[in-house]
């Protein structure tokens, strides 16, 4: 049984064990994207963010900002979201890696597109999940992504409304991974619910 | 001095003229607005949860809408607006992402809507105009002025309720 662990109140301990999970999940996630892509792909070093529902809208470059975000259902023994985030540029850009385009900076995307985002989203969370499955031992599965192309702010507050029922604060593992100098960026979230949360470090012998 | 207020998620101000209060980027939660035109008072909620029976944390009484709406209105009378001269404006409660197997959790958006007009009807408080559901992000402020209510998209423009 978990112990519970108020996410309001998270020592150095339990905030360097939140970024080693960022940083293997999304370490496979990134070499998943690298191999697909055939590129190198660069990741930052993770940030945990315990934020106030008032200050969400503000990640990311602005509540108005406009953003393709993937999101993925996680369920089995951890519950919660994982949202793939990407400027339209970076997201243009990457389609057309994929795809083995020229580059454009064209910013309206067609169906095929979109799944082709979709079907990016699948690939990094699974990589990500299922290093994080086999580092904890627990089972944690992924439902088919969905994807919205509008404002940050809102795209954002799907994975916190999750954590409004039993808290007043969210969490999220964040991960941004580059491509070149700036020509793709991209944003990883994990956002575990408090229960989750609490099941995540005690797998790892945290508590 | 007009100033221009900001409402974060799950949060909730009221203002006299001549502020304006807005909220950005709405997605499934729902921006409820009131305005009492005589004693010219706005107040804006942005309401993320229908209900803070299910939770389990309920301290912010703002982000639900059976105890957020019921804030919002004791604040407006409390800096001088009259009950029986509020009307309301609701906007957002969309669904953000389309799914195959679409949960619960997905469809909150128009559980927050429907929540929203539930408590207004029960305090009175008549909706004139609505701009809800869809599957887009809103950017919400009502004006003290003349108690428009502007509602910003990407992709839909911009209306006025």
């Amino acid at each position: 049984m978990a112990n519970d662990i108020d996410i309001n109140n998270i020592n150095s301990y339990h905030l360097d064990v939140l970024k080693e999970i960022g940083n293997i999940g999304a370490g496979n996630a990134a070499t998943a994207l690298a191999k697909m892509l055939d590129k190198k792909i660069d990741m930052k070093v993770p940030q945990i963010r315990v934020m106030k529902f008032s200050e969400v809208s503000d990640v990311l470059g602005g509540a108005e900002s406009e953003v393709v975000g993937i999101l993925l259902g996680v369920n089995g023994d951890i519950n919660g979201n994982i949202l793939f985030v990407l400027d339209l540029i970076s997201a243009r850009r990457l389609v057309n890696m994929l795809m083995g385009r020229p580059l454009n900076d064209e910013i309206e995307f067609n169906s095929m597109e979109c799944s082709a985002l979709q079907e990016i989203g699948n690939i990094l969370a699974g990589s990500y999940l299922s290093s994080l499955s086999n580092l904890t031992n627990l089972r944690i599965l992924s439902d088919i992504p969905g994807l919205a192309i509008d404002m940050a702010g809102a795209i954002l507050s799907v994975p916190a409304i999750e954590f409004g029922k039993s808290s007043d604060t969210v969490l999220y593992i964040e991960n941004e991974f580059t491509y070149g100098v700036d020509s793709v960026v991209g944003d990883f979230f994990l956002v575990p619910d408090e229960i989750s949360y609490g099941r995540l470090l005690n797998a790892l012998g945290v508590a | 001095m007009l100033e221009v207020i900001r409402v974060g998620m799950a949060d909730l101000k009221v203002a006299r003229h001549p502020s304006i209060l807005t909220t950005l980027g709405l997605g499934s939660c729902v921006g409820v607005a009131l305005y009492d035109s005589k004693n010219r008072i706005i107040g804006l909620a942005h309401i993320m949860l229908p209900s803070s029976k299910i939770a389990t944390a309920n301290a912010n009484r703002a982000k639900f809408a059976d105890t957020g709406i019921v804030d919002l209105l004791e604040q407006m009378v409390a800096i001088g607006a009259n009950k029986n001269n509020l009307v309301a404006k609701i906007a957002g409660g969309a669904q953000m992402f389309n799914f195959a197997g679409t949960n619960e959790t997905m469809k909150i958006g128009a559980r927050n809507s429907e929540a929203t007009r539930v408590v207004l009807k029960e305090l009175n408080i008549p909706i004139i105009s609505e701009d809800t559901g869809g599957n887009h992000g809103r950017t919400i402020e009502i004006s003290s002025e003349d108690g428009k209510l502007m509602v910003k998209t990407i992709g839909y423009g911009v209306k006025y309720l």
